[in-house]
């Protein structure tokens, strides 16, 4: 297993989809009852996939660990989903958005994807509306839009800031109904501890209940991997608590191939850290970015005098403020994308123009927003001369319509009220492009193996756009795998049940079984967190926002002490068959001390800058990021040799046919 | 800041339970509820006791999953917020601080603090949905247009997070402000309204039968509930279950 097929259907690049789909092997309804299905997770991927494959009639068997499907991580999603309607009549198309990604991504993700994901996008839409989301609409009763980064129009759909809960509740919802028929049953408080794999197929799991600590077996004819993005590797992140890498770590020492694992987006606008103590950090959503102006004082003395609290940012003048990104981007404004807006808040707070005590924050101002809402009410509703203070309540009443839940979140969080005083910002670890290596079907180089969603390495090259997790996520689970998948299932109808009293069950069972004991065995003096904050300022300081040579090979070295420390100083408590929360966290730090030595590795080995990844080597005079298309075009996928230090590089040429190659540029 | 926690020690469904203090130094008013949660799990931890399981996984109040019952309130003092959103700066030096996991019939104790919610899971799957394909060959998002006004309505329904904090506020340990909030969700939208009456009246019938209480309208759910959900949603449901009732 060494070249790469990544089984790209032949045609021109608007009808790959459609005339793969005609042509793909179907499974008839009566044969589709003896085939079963597991899907891992139950997020936006994990959800619409196993509700469409139990509505095709397979039998579905579904994972989560939480104690509801409904509360996967992608339930904290805010600002919104995008999708090529052209609602808004401002020259959105198929195309565009395809476009977009593209070069959001900076050319580092497989243009056939990206097309497909761009044409179902609009069906997405029709679908959630179908089952019940209710997205924000406009006095006429029709959908509303807004704009995100890095576009140029309003292609995004939303349900106030809580988008991502509207949209898996739709999910849930149609998972609720296959529940009740029967067709999925749901495994709730489980988490996946291994893949088993039958000649060369996969064909099974071994789950943990977290309820009893028991370990089953589940087989079926495929397995489908939704669990989610690895952002939490750097122990602080915007991704929930127990998000992991556990279940896409077992496929890749299974022999699936992971894809650029240091693509990390970095998002700008995060609360700043406050303490040593803190759990998480919380993300403002991005289309805060529409209304909200970031900058931080152009003059070091107002930035020590707000440090030393003798100033508020109010009372700077406009002149005495540096709206950088609209100073350095004038085209794209507050809306360049997150790579590049997180790095130009960087860029200031290393030059010390930091706002709040650790120097790491920027203000994100919405005072001009209220202001000209304001104007715009007072107008609309005839309101004569109207007063300041008429026209804050007035603004302050649309922006409120608008991003209430974020300022309430923000203000809980910190105290500080946003309608009064602008928000203090910053970037913090939030998505991760990188993930198990697919194919166009999905499938990841196990065969039967498929993986979806955030897991997989896809669609989003080297940088996110907002608003496009989400697309893809119900794009992979509603449009995309239940055509797929049935293409490897056909050959499936004759195979019956299998079984798990089976060798290869047997095995898979008591490898679980011994590592779990390796861990608990330990008894050493240090809780899990101890160790997973560590790995967490490594990955950050060193693999995060800005990499280079020096740092990232001091960090290969201090993550893999880490490891050898937390084999022999880790403090598990209780035992492996009860409800042990410290047994399911150290479980999914032992392969984050795994994975992050993978992403250093591979930031080492991508000596270029492109989106989230910049490698200081490699910029432009100007600071911005210096692709080098000719050594780099390819996907980085590794495979796994049996010593997590010595990954096995395999690379997956770009090829791009549709799109010309430039270095982006958003001034 | 000083505390003593005063919280149920439970070791698995079968057992009895008892409170159990805990002193705890050092806490500061920036850490959130569950951060001082973490702080006291990593000191029994690194001293071998064994650490309180509570249930939590997003952190920001949308997932549901937190649910703990302190001093005496679901999701404690602040309103509008769930646990993971408290903070504490809402709590003074030397303060003592009663954690309890939920109480109700329907929510059975699994470990500690954590209980068993699939109950409400279960209303879900016998009527939380509209009955549509997946397909994607439904019409197209904006041919039939919902009043703003409704679509509005609908969301607030919509945002509950399923945490049942209503359940264990409640004297009766009801679920009608979670069952009212998904039925008037799905009663306000035309793609709902098809199927309104059988909705209603499977969702009630399998919450009466999961052990959940009737509502004699106190309305502590509404004061405890994280996302206000509002009480008109159980006198919207009223309504729809009479109308399903008389035409069944
Ligand atoms: C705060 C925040 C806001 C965001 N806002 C937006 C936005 O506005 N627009 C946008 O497009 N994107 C947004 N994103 C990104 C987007 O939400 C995620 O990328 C997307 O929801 C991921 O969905 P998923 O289905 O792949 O995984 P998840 O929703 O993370 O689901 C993972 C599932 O896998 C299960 N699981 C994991 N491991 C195991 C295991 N070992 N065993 C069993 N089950 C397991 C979990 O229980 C869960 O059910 C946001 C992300 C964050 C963090
Ligand atoms: S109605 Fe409120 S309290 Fe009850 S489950 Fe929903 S959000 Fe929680
Ligand atoms: S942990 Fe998600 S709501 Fe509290």
């Amino acid at each position: 297993m060494s070249v790469l097929d990544s089984k790209i259907p032949e045609g021109p690049i608007d009808r790959k989809w459609s005339d793969y789909k005609n042509k793909i092997r179907l499974v008839n309804p009566a044969n589709k009852r003896n085939i079963d299905v597991i899907v891992v997770g139950t997020g936006l991927a994990g959800g619409s996939a196993a509700a469409s494959l139990a509505e095709l009639g397979y039998n579905v068997k579904a994972f989560c660990f939480q104690d509801s499907p409904r509360r996967a991580h992608s339930i904290a999603a805010q600002g919104g989903i995008n999708a090529a309607k052209n609602y808004q009549g401002d020259g959105d198309s198929v195309f565009r958005l395809f476009y977009d990604t593209v070069k959001g991504g900076d050319y580092r993700s497989r243009e056939a994807n990206v097309h497909r994901l761009a044409e179902v996008s609009a069906s997405i839409i029709d679908q959630c509306v179908a089952q019940g989301v209710p997205f924000a609409r406009d006095y006429g009763g029709l959908l509303d839009n807004r704009s995100f980064g890095g576009v140029l129009v309003s292609r995004t759909f939303y349900a106030k800031g809580q988008t991502g809960q509207q949209l898996l509740l739709g999910a849930y919802s149609a998972m609720s109904r296959q529940i009740g028929k029967g067709k999925i049953r749901m495994y709730t408080r489980h988490e996946m501890q291994e893949l088993v794999v039958v000649d060369g197929k996969a064909r099974g799991i071994i789950a943990r209940n977290s309820v009893n600590g028991e370990l089953e077996r589940h087989s079926a004819h495929a397995v489908v991997i939704a669990s989610g993005g690895y952002g939490n590797v750097f122990f602080l992140s915007t991704n929930a608590m127990g998000s992991n890498v556990s279940a896409n770590w077992k496929i890749h020492k299974k022999g699936a191939q992971f894809a650029n694992p240091c693509f990390t987006q970095i998002h700008p606008t995060c609360i700043p850290v406050s303490g040593e103590n803190q759990s998480k950090l919380t993300l403002m959503s991005e289309s805060l970015r529409n209304d909200g102006r970031i900058w931080v004082p152009k003059n070091i003395e107002d930035v020590e005098a707000i440090k030393q609290g003798t100033k508020k940012p109010t009372d700077l003048t406009e002149d005495e403020r540096d709206y950088y990104l609209e100073r350095r981007y004038p085209s794209f404004g507050n809306l360049v994308p997150r790579d590049v807006a997180s790095r130009a808040a960087k860029e200031r707070c290393d030059a010390g123009y930091g706002v709040n005590a650790t120097g790491e924050a920027v203000y994100l101002d919405f005072a001009a927003a209220i202001e000209r809402y304001g104007k715009e009410q007072a107008h609309v509703q005839h309101v004569e001369s109207p007063t300041a203070e008429d026209i804050y309540k007035l603004g302050k009443g649309v922006v409120e319509g608008k991003y209430g839940n974020l300022f309430q979140m923000y203000y809980k969080i910190t105290d500080d009220n946003p309608y009064e005083t602008p928000m203090k910002i910053y970037p913090a670890v939030h998505y991760t492009m990188g993930g198990v290596w697919v194919d166009y079907n999905l499938m990841s180089t196990i065969p039967g193996c498929y993986v979806a969603g955030e897991a997989n390495f896809s669609d989003h090259g080297a940088n996110r756009l907002g608003a496009s997790a989400l697309m893809q996520g119900l794009a992979d689970g509603y449009f995309v795998l239940p055509y797929t998948i049935g293409d490897y299932l056909a050959d499936d109808i004759r195979t019956g049940a299998i079984p798990t009293d089976t060798t290869e069950f047997d095995e898979a069972e008591n490898a679980v079984r011994s590592h779990l004991e390796r861990l608990i065995d330990v008894q050493g003096t240090k809780s899990v967190d101890y160790f997973h904050k560590r790995l967490g300022k490594v990955m950050w300081n060193n693999v995060g926002m800005a990499r280079n040579e020096k740092d990232l090979n001091s960090a290969i070295l201090e993550i893999q002490n880490i490891r050898n420390e937390f084999y022999s100083n880790v403090r598990i408590p209780g035992k492996i068959d009860e409800l042990n929360p410290e047994l399911e966290k150290a479980g999914r730090v032992a392969d984050f001390l795994e994975l992050g030595e993978l992403m250093a590795i591979d930031a080492l080995s991508r000596n270029e800058s492109c989106g989230g990844h910049f490698r200081e080597e490699s910029q432009t005079p100007e600071g911005e990021a210096q692709r080098k298309d000719d050594e780099y075009g390819y996907v980085a996928s590794w495979e796994y040799s049996g010593n997590p230090s010595e990954p096995k590089l395999h690379k997956e040429d770009l090829v791009f046919e549709n799109i010309k190659l430039v270095q982006r540029s958003y001034k | 800041m000083k505390l003593n926690l005063k919280i149920w020690r439970q070791n698995g469904p079968q057992d009895k339970g008892e409170m159990k203090t805990y002193p705890i130094d050092g806490v500061d008013g920036d850490m959130s509820f569950l951060e001082m949660m973490d702080m006291l799990n990593n000191q029994l931890v690194e001293s071998g006791e064994s650490p309180v399981a509570f249930d939590h996984d997003c952190r920001e109040g949308i997932c549901g999953m937190c649910s703990l019952y302190i001093n005496g309130e679901a999701h404690g003092p602040d309103r509008g917020v769930t646990t993971c959103q408290l903070h504490m700066r809402k709590f003074n030096d030397g303060d003592t601080i009663y954690i309890e996991p939920w109480r109700a019939k329907a929510f059975p104790v699994i470990k500690d603090l954590v209980v068993d919610r699939s109950s409400f899971d279960r209303i879900m799957n016998s009527g939380g949905f509209v009955s549509v394909n997946t397909s994607g060959n439904t019409v197209d998002a904006n041919s039939i247009p919902i009043p703003k006004d409704d679509a509005d309505k609908a969301f607030e329904a919509a945002t509950c997070i399923g945490c049942g904090a209503c359940v264990a506020s409640c004297k009766n340990a009801s679920a009608m402000l979670f069952v009212s909030a998904k039925v008037s969700q799905l009663s306000l939208l035309p793609q709902g309204k098809v199927e309104a009456k059988e909705r209603v009246l499977n969702m009630v019938q399998t919450m009466d039968d999961e052990g959940f209480g009737n509502c004699t309208n106190t309305g502590a759910c509404e004061v405890e509930c994280p996302k206000g959900i509002s009480l008109e949603n159980i006198a919207r449901m009223n309504r729809e279950y009479l109308k399903g009732a008389l035409t069944k």
